[in-house]
Parts: C-alpha cells; sequence; structure tokens
C-alpha cells in the first residue's frame, strides 16, 4: 500500500467517526442509502447503505450470489433499487438512465464491441459526448499508452490475448474520466500469476489518475492487496466496511472472521464478563480463554472467540501460566508454504487448530515435527470475540 | 471406423442419387434438340434462346425478383424487431402468445395461410378501398406475413448468443438506446440479417400457393407460370429455365461459402496468433 492509500485510509477513518479537521476531510462521492433490491419474492440486496469517499479504492467482498453485481448493476444504472436512494456526487441518481450518469463500468466479461478495433473501441464513449475527433484521437492515445497497448490499436478484440482485453476494456471505461469506475470481477478471468501483477498495476492507474474505484471481487487476497477499504456482503446485507487491516484484526462477526483471511473459531460459554476481560469456556479446549477486552455479551450465553493461526505460539515447553489460553495436542500435519508453515495441531478433544509460524531459518530439521507432543498458547489481546 | 460398412455407403449412393438425378436429368435434356422432353434428338441451346424471346417468363421472372426483393427487405425489418423485442424484452405479459402467434405461420398450411390473407384483402378493399385489387403490392404482403416468422426465429436466436453486456457497456458509455441498437446491435448481428433475408428472398421466390391466391391478372409470378404451362405439357423451354435457376442458386451458395470459410481461416489465424504472443510474455 502507498502512503497515498495510507493517508486516505485515516482520513476516510475520521470522517466516518465524524470528527475531524474540515481541510483534509475526503469528499464523499457515492452515498447508498437503504438501498434494497427484489427480484420477485428474493432479496438480491438488502437495506445496504454505504458512503464511498472520492480517491479510494473501494472492494466490495463476497461469496458468489450474494448481490456485489446487482449492487454495483445498481450504481451503473442497469438495476433500479426497489426502495432506497442512490446519490452520486452529491446529486439523486436513483432514476437516471446509465448514459447520463458521470460513472462508468468496466464489465466482467469485458463486453469489448467485437466488430470495431481497439482504438475505436476506446473511442466510443468520447465521441458520445461529442469531442472534436482530433482531441478524440489524442486521447485515445494517452489511453493506450497507460495499458502500453499503442502498438496494437489497429486490431480487433479477437485478436488480442486475455490480458490485452482486459486492459482494453478497463482504459476503455477509463477514458470518459469518470468521477467513478465501477469494475465487476476486473481480474477474474486472468490466470494467478497475471492477476497478481495486474492487481498492482490495477492500483497504480487507479492512484496517478484520481479516480474513485469500486471493484467487485470475490477472491479476499486481492480485496487485501488492492483496496483502501473493504465491503463484506452475504445474502444481501453488508456485515463489515473497514479497512484490510482492521477487516483481518477485528471482524465484528463470524461470518467475516471465517471469509477474510483463515481462522480458528472457538464456540464456548461467556462465564465472566467485565468491562475489561471476558472470559469463555470452550469445551474443546483444556483451559478457559481470557480475553483483554469488554464485549457486550450476555453473561452465560454462547460466544465465539477468534484467534489467527499466526497468533498462536507452538512449543515443546510449558508455557509460564498454563492456567489459561493454552492447550495441549499433538502435530498431525505440516504444510510447507515456503515463506511459512502451517501445523494442524490436534487437540486432546479432537480439534484441529492451525498454526503458522515463519520459516526464518533455513534449519534442514524444524524443530517441531510430526507426532511431537506440543503447547499452543496465545496473547489475551490477540483473542477477538465475534457474534454469530 | 477402419471399414466402412458397405450398407451404408450403399444408402448414402441411393440417397444422393434420389437427391440429384432428377435435376442432373433436367439439365441435361435442357439442351436437347427435340421438341419431345423425353426424347433426346441431339446437342443444343435453341431452348435458351427461345427463353429468352419469351415475354411472359421474363415478364414473371421480373416479377417474381421484385416481389422477392421488397418482402424479403421488409421482413427482415419486421422480423428483426419482432427478434428484438422476444430476446430483449424480458417476461413480459402475454410473451407467450405473442412469440407463439409469431412463428405459427411455420406450420400453418399454405392454402389456409393464403385464403384467409385474400379474404382480408377483399375486405379491406370493400372497407377503405385499398389494396385496389391485387397485384404484386398484396403478393408482397402475404409473403411478408409468412416469411417474418423465419426472420424472427434466426435474429432472436442470434441475439440470444449475444453477450448483453456489450449493448450494456456502449449505453454505459453514453449512448441512447437507438443509437446503441444501430452503432452496436444491427453490425453485430449483421450476418443473421443477411441470411434472414436470403431466406426469405428464397422463400418468396418459390412460393406458389399463397402467390396464386393473392396474385391479380397482371401479376404473374415465375413458379406460377412454370405450374400452368407444364399442366399443358413439360416444354424443354421449361427444363431450360430451371437450369438456369438451379445454376444461379448453386453459384450464390458456393460464393457464400467461400467468403464465409475464407473470414473463418482469417479468425482461426488471428486467434492463434493471439494465443502464441500471450505465451511469450
Ligand atoms: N435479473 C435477475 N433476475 C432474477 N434474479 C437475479 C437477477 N440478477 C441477479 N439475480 C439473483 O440475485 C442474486 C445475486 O446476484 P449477483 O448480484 O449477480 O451476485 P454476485 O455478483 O455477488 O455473484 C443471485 O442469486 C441471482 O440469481
Ligand atoms: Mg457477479
Amino acid at each position: 500500500m502507498s502512503q497515498f492509500a495510507r493517508n486516505l485510509q485515516d482520513q476516510v477513518a475520521r470522517a466516518e467517526k465524524g470528527g475531524s479537521i474540515p481541510t483534509d476531510t475526503p469528499r464523499s462521492i457515492i452515498q447508498i442509502q437503504n438501498v434494497t433490491r427484489k427480484f420477485g419474492d428474493f432479496v438480491a440486496v438488502n437495506d445496504v447503505s454505504l458512503t464511498i469517499y472520492e480517491g479510494e479504492l473501494f472492494s466490495l467482498l463476497g461469496g458468489s450470489g450474494c448481490g456485489k453485481t446487482t449492487l454495483l448493476r445498481m450504481l451503473a444504472g442497469f438495476e433500479t433499487p426497489s426502495s432506497g436512494r442512490i446519490l452520486i456526487d452529491g446529486q439523486d441518481m436513483t432514476h437516471i438512465p446509465p448514459f447520463e450518469r458521470p460513472v462508468n463500468m468496466m464489465f466482467q466479461s469485458y463486453a469489448l464491441f467485437p466488430h470495431m478495433t481497439v482504438e475505436q473501441n476506446v473511442a466510443f464513449g468520447l465521441k458520445q459526448d461529442g469531442m472534436p475527433s482530433a482531441e478524440v484521437k489524442k486521447r485515445v492515445a494517452e489511453m493506450l499508452d497507460i495499458v502500453e497497448l499503442s502498438a496494437l490499436g489497429k486490431r480487433k478484440p479477437h485478436q488480442l490475448s486475455g490480458g490485452q482485453r482486459q486492459r482494453v476494456a478497463l482504459v476503455r471505461a477509463l477514458a470518459k474520466r469518470p468521477k467513478v469506475l465501477l469494475l465487476d470481477e476486473p481480474l477474474g478471468a486472468l490466470d494467478k500469476k497475471l492477476r497478481e501483477r495486474t492487481q498492482l498495476e490495477l492500483v497504480n492507474i487507479q492512484e496517478s489518475l484520481g479516480v474513485t474505484f469500486v471493484v467487485v471481487t470475490h477472491d479476499q487476497e486481492e480485496a487485501m492487496t488492492m483496496s483502501c477499504r473493504v465491503a463484506i456482503m452475504n445474502q444481501g446485507r453488508i456485515l463489515q466496511v473497514d479497512t484490510p487491516h482492521a477487516m483481518y484484526e477485528y471482524p465484528n462477526t463470524r461470518f467475516v472472521a471465517e471469509f477474510f483471511g483463515s481462522v480458528n473459531m472457538f464456540e464456548g460459554i461467556l462465564v465472566e464478563d467485565e468491562a475489561d476481560h471476558v472470559v469463555i469456556d470452550c469445551p474443546e479446549l483444556s483451559r478457559p480463554i481470557y480475553v483483554s477486552h469488554g464485549v457486550s455479551g450476555r453473561e452465560g450465553g454462547t460466544a465465539y472467540a477468534a484467534i489467527r493461526p499466526e497468533k498462536v505460539a507452538l512449543s515443546k515447553e510449558e508455557p509460564a501460566d498454563t492456567s489459561r489460553n493454552c492447550s495441549t495436542g499433538v502435530v498431525q500435519d505440516i504444510v510447507y508454504l515456503g515463506g511459512e508453515s502451517t501445523y494442524l495441531v490436534k487437540l486432546d478433544s479432537g480439534r484441529v487448530v492451525r498454526v503458522s509460524l515463519q520459516n526464518a531459518y533455513r534449519a534442514a530439521e524444524p524443530e517441531i515435527t510430526w507426532d511431537d507432543r506440543v503447547w499452543i498458547s496465545w496473547q489475551p489481546s490477540n483473542v477477538v470475540v465475534v457474534s454469530s | 471406423m477402419s471399414k466402412r460398412s458397405p450398407f451404408l455407403i450403399s444408402c448414402m449412393a441411393f440417397g444422393f442419387a434420389f437427391l440429384y438425378v432428377p435435376l442432373l436429368l433436367l439439365m441435361i435434356y435442357s439442351f436437347n434438340d427435340s421438341k419431345l422432353v423425353t426424347v433426346w434428338g441431339g446437342f443444343s441451346t435453341r431452348w435458351y434462346g427461345e427463353l429468352f424471346q419469351d415475354d411472359q417468363i421474363l415478364g414473371a421472372a421480373r416479377t417474381s425478383l421484385v416481389i422477392a426483393a421488397m418482402s424479403a427487405t421488409l421482413s427482415t425489418i419486421l422480423g428483426t424487431i419482432c427478434g428484438l423485442v422476444l430476446a430483449r424484452f424480458g417476461r413480459f405479459r402475454g410473451r407467450t402468445l405473442f412469440s407463439g402467434m409469431i412463428t405459427a405461420p411455420l406450420v400453418m398450411p399454405e392454402v389456409i395461410t393464403g385464403l384467409s390473407i385474400l379474404l382480408l384483402f377483399v375486405a379491406l378493399e370493400q372497407l377503405i378501398g385499398w389494396p385496389e385489387g391485387r397485384g404484386m403490392t398484396t403478393i408482397t404482403i402475404a409473403h411478408v406475413t409468412f416469411t417474418m416468422a423465419y426472420v424472427t426465429i434466426i435474429i432472436q436466436s442470434r441475439l440470444g448468443q449475444m453477450d448483453e453486456s456489450i449493448e450494456e457497456a456502449a449505453m454505459d458509455l453514453g449512448a441512447r438506446p437507438l443509437k446503441v441498437f444501430f452503432l452496436i446491435t444491427l453490425p453485430i448481428i449483421a450476418p443473421a440479417l443477411l441470411s434472414g433475408w436470403l431466406l426469405s428472398f428464397t422463400l418468396s421466390l418459390d412460393d406458389l400457393v399463397i402467390a396464386s391466391f393473392t396474385a391479380g391478372p397482371s401479376s404473374t409470378t415465375l413458379p406460377m407460370v412454370v405450374f400452368s404451362s407444364v399442366r399443358l405439357g413439360v416444354t424443354p423451354k421449361i427444363n431450360a429455365l430451371a437450369t438456369l435457376l438451379v445454376s444461379a442458386a448453386a453459384f450464390c451458395i458456393v460464393i457464400a461459402a467461400i467468403i464465409m470459410r475464407r473470414a473463418e481461416r482469417e479468425r482461426e489465424r488471428a486467434i492463434a496468433k493471439a494465443m502464441a504472443e500471450q505465451e511469450q510474455m
């Protein structure tokens, strides 16, 4: 993440909290207010409210069929909300047709015009605006230069590779300098290697042009790499809107914790609920979980404690304090991933816990191996209590 | 399948013979010098000469071609609109009825189509005085009603294959729906339009029954002339006419096939090239 994006994140965070210095307040560019979209009885988008700020790269993340595309199509004007309002740059756009909105969309299938050359594709939107042809030419050359496709301007879409088509679709949508660019799974059709390279390219283009991007994706890593902020959707609802960092460290629901990165989820009973700490009794662990922050739960009720695999310590020795936040088990499997290894530890209760360790040294033999009896433990501050 | 079954081969040979031997005989006998169709009297092209002297046949040919061209053009326009409605307007009230009614002429007996249209024309003439009598206009209209169904089906299925987001992308870039249709949809489905037009043209040129119902005294089409003259006895002149028609049709098909093959090969080459470049990247 660049310094630019980091600053923007801070500003947005302040604006969302409501208190900020007026000079560096980011301007909200899209306001989605209580938008619902029904198809017959089926609710595809359910009472969504969102604010997206100028210059952000905002991701809508969620599994297939959760309503991401429908929400994006409502921003573009291809679907009308059943209820609610959409404001773009302060103006109510709920019932404005797509050809009059100051946003452009990059389609999942790219939707290039097959009977036009690359140049004609990029020029299409400019011509609709009645831009003089000399200027159109200049802008098209400029746009193709950005994605290094200047040499292929005379080709037809079917004469391009998948990666090249993707870039043509991108600059065609950017050519009109829209206030917001909507991207529906922009990297979905590319292979893994190309996708990783293109992620960074996309962020660079976004920052250098200063256009707000709203990206729909189902890929958690992609959202984490590219976005200023992420909204996680499930079954038409938005569960959480946050920076990737906050989303990972402080998920607010079980779904978010499990969807955004891998996690060890423990279900237990809230036995002690104080302002500065809580204790959860989990039958799968031999000791209770002690969490060093308060939660708004009901004593005696069910609680979920989420612990990320890299925040679990693994050792053959007994930890200093064995009264809480630890358990014993046997190493069942080790998954070597290059930079790190994931240990699958089978606890005495039968529950398998994932533990990630950095492979910082090139030791011939790992210290802990299969079938070793080990202790797992974690810090009270590294546990997040989430609601179901 | 290394060993081809002799049974299948003879079946195929028989089938082809059944299709093409009559045509071949007809072509051969068109060069027959004899006035009797079935007796070979030596090679000559005199019937072709006589054919081009026959004003009735030439006039009928012209009438047929004009009607075919007009009705094909009209039914392509109307059929495209119907296809667009069926493919793009989603589910609307009465859609099933609408699509059923459009395609009904495909299965309706021609005699009934012809008769009902004739009754309509007569009723219309009494009511509003149009169409005045029957002639090329009435035949054209009648042909449009049944060729339109074919065009509708062709266009509908082509639009069904087309990625709808292409049209949405054009709209997203600022084109109004009508402009999207003319700048994007129409060029993409142009080949389907052409094949729809050609099919309508051929159907209209072929039609005897509906034309007989809706024709007036001054508007005899080629099939009508052929049919009535054959009733008086087949003359070698008709053989000559048929030979010309078959040759023209075959010529058109071959040209169309060559054009399509060439376009297809070019496309494949382009795709292969793009793939190779992608691998180098
Ligand atoms: N035009 C439509 N008619 C009926 N149902 C639709 C339509 N568009 C989307 N849906 C339904 O809405 C749900 C959400 O779709 P979509 O927004 O495309 O999901 P996503 O992009 O998150 O995978 C899906 O279950 C889909 O079947
Ligand atoms: Mg989608």
